[in-house]
């Protein structure tokens, strides 16, 4: 019980160099936190988007749906079967048609999806209210990032081509009726969303789909030939491994800090071993075994991870708190990251997160403050005395 | 009477090697000292004298010979039952004070006391009583690095003393002390012999401190020359 205390005073007693370290240190606590909040607080909300926006609470995929082979697009879809019609008359699902196709905006050629939507569904966050058919014409629903890349404007014209369920081509006008701005690109870019009705007319497709979203709230899910569930867990797949490599990219910085930290921990002790030896000596002499030194030397070191935990609270809790409610304004160029974000960003803190931090960085210290103590269990009581090393 | 002695050595012999050659800074020292003495060993620089004392202190093991401290072999005990012997039996004083830098003068004393677990009353009141007798009570809130010579070879007494040990070795206690502070740390360190019967064996070629000592041993090229008994303390009138 005496070792510990006797390691804070060498500690507290050592001055300036002991908080330079402590200061360096207590940086990453503090980045390490803001940095993995941020992140944490990026996945969720980029999860919840992609929830309300896109995935309900699942959706049913037509068995040749592969959303990452455009090419299988034109085999993906079918009937809706009664179990699921059934789920779409109550209002607890709403189904999309997709089909690959072509415009010609401003004479260039573009490839994009043409997605058919419920224009009265309420299952998903969509505006697809927009969708209402006027005098006979075509209503098209963009996204933002859409519209750039097209250069369209609400009340533009554009010709789309496409193959019916004939494999004829085929081809009309719609007119944008309408530009959202949505913080999902997966509903935004290079797609146009027509009424759903109005383009299984075109295909050719009466009463079918490629996939049915299903209400966020959904319990009962039938079991169809044909038709394969996504669980929310798959659906985000994607978005959680994006996120984790974030993480990981992220973490460079805060890895570059704490390597600093603990090369300048690291140094302080073998500077310290080296020339404490006479205190070693005397130590010694009153009766200290080598292997209580050992552990005195090695706790003096890793004490700075207590310290700086404190100091890191003394500046970093007001910090993340104000930062957590004032949130992290994203850069414009953001919007064309391909995840769905918000203008703002919230970080979140969790327990686990501080805790894992707090555990993190007390081992790392532990282990490079013991490293240049093995030094001392070689070192001789006479040697020590004389100030040597042996 | 073997067993009144405290410290026995027989035929203690420490080599080191130097180039081709083997140096014997002990060769073969048999000496033996009872509980109370005030002994000191004399002998020029590289005599040996520091070496015999890390070897009593069990700080040290000899080449060859024993070395029997309290009843144990110091070549026998393990690392671990070394320390708890020099913890318990053997204070040291040394040339240089060694005082630990970041504590104060009363955490300094109290520094041996912490390995054996007393409770912090009888701990206050031991470093109190000891900090007495070095006339230092009013220094104790101070750090080493605030105080004379004197003063701090007066700590280092008070530290060697404080567990009350049996035996204390000072070795050149003091060799970096003016004529005053080194009366002044001998006069206490008689009394506390006197006091606890605490044996001291000094290592030293100061004059003064010579002039204490009731038995004097003369160390030469790691021999012994010549082992003087006095009834009385050697006078320090004379000086
Ligand atoms: N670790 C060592 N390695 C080599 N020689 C040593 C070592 N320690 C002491 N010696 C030698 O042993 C001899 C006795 O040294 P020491 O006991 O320190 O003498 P004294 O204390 O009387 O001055 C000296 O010649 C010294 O150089
Ligand atoms: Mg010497």
């Amino acid at each position: 019980m005496i070792i510990p205390k006797l390691a804070l005073r060498n500690l507290l007693g050592a001055g300036l160099r002991t908080w330079l370290n402590v200061v360096v240190l207590s940086l990453s606590f503090v980045l390490i936190i803001w940095l993995q909040g941020l992140y944490i607080g990026m996945g969720d909300q980029i999860k919840e988007a992609q929830i309300d926006v896109d995935y309900g609470g699942g959706q049913y995929w037509h068995e040749s749906y592969d959303p990452y082979d455009p090419l299988t697009l034109e085999d993906a879809h079918g009937a809706v079967p009664d179990p699921i019609q059934n789920k779409i008359d109550k209002g607890e699902a709403t189904p999309i048609l997709i089909a690959q196709a072509t415009i010609y905006p401003e004479g260039r050629l573009q490839v994009i999806l043409l997605k058919g939507i419920d224009p009265a569904q309420t299952v998903v966050n969509f505006p697809s209210q927009f969708l209402v058919q006027e005098n006979g014409e075509i209503p098209a629903l963009i996204g933002t990032r859409m519209a750039k890349s097209a250069g369209l404007k609400i009340g533009d014209k554009v010709i789309v081509r496409w193959r019916d369920a004939q494999g004829t081509f085929d081809a009309r006008d719609v007119y944008i009726a309408q530009i959202m701005k949505t913080i999902v690109p997966a509903v935004d870019q290079s797609q146009i969303w027509i009424p759903l009705e109005t383009m299984r007319e075109l295909m050719g497709m009466q009463n079918e789909a490629s996939l049915v979203v299903m209400a966020k709230d959904i319990e009962e899910l039938p079991v169809v030939s044909g038709w394969n569930f996504k669980s929310l867990k798959f659906l985000l797949a994607d978005v959680e491994y994006l996120i984790k490599t974030k993480k990981t990219g992220g973490s460079i910085i805060y890895m570059f800090l704490l390597l600093l930290a603990m090369l300048a921990i690291f140094n302080t002790q073998v500077l310290s071993i080296f020339r404490r030896k006479k205190e070693m000596g005397s130590m010694m002499a009153m009766g200290f075994t080598r292997g209580k030194i050992i552990q005195l030397f090695t706790l003096e070191g890793a004490f700075h991870s207590v310290l700086a935990g404190i100091v890191a609270a003394i500046y970093g809790i007001p910090f993340l708190v104000w930062f957590a409610k004032k949130g992290w304004a994203m850069p414009e160029g953001y919007d064309d990251f391909g995840i769905a974000l918000g203008e703002k960003l919230f970080p979140i803190y969790t327990a686990g997160l501080v805790f894992g931090t707090v555990m993190l960085i007390l081992i790392v210290t532990t282990i490079v403050s013991f490293l240049p103590t093995r030094k001392i269990a070689k070192l001789k009581p006479t040697d020590a005395l004389r100030g040597r090393l042996s | 009477m073997e067993n009144s002695f405290l410290i026995k050595t027989k035929d203690l012999v420490k080599t080191y090697p130097v180039g081709h050659t083997t140096l014997f800074a002990l060769n073969r020292v048999s000496l033996g000292f009872k509980p109370g003495e005030f002994a000191g060993l004399v002998g020029p620089s590289g005599s040996g004298k520091t070496t015999f004392l890390n070897i009593i202190g069990s700080l040290d093991s000899p080449t060859e010979g024993s070395a029997v401290v309290m009843g144990k072999n110091v070549e026998d005990l393990s690392h671990k039952q070394a320390a708890e012997l020099r913890n318990r039996s053997i204070g040291f004083i040394f040339q240089t004070f060694n005082l630990l830098p970041v504590y104060t003068v009363y955490e300094n004393v109290e520094f041996p006391l912490l390995l054996l677990n007393l409770p912090p009353k009888e701990r206050k009141e031991k470093v109190m009583k000891a900090l007495e007798w070095v006339r230092l009570a009013d220094r104790a809130k101070s750090k080493p690095a605030q105080l004379s010579g004197g003063e701090s070879q007066r700590v280092a007494v008070a530290r060697a003393i404080v567990k009350k040990p049996s035996i204390i070795l000072a070795d050149e206690p003091t060799a970096n002390l003016d004529a005053e502070n080194s009366f002044n740390i001998l006069d206490t360190m008689e009394e506390l012999n006197h006091e606890l019967n605490t044996t001291f064996i000094f290592a030293t070629h100061d004059e003064k401190v010579i002039k204490y000592l009731r038995r004097k041993i003369t160390l030469v090229d790691g021999k012994v020359t010549k082992d003087e008994v006095y009834e009385q303390k050697n006078s320090k009138g004379d000086i």
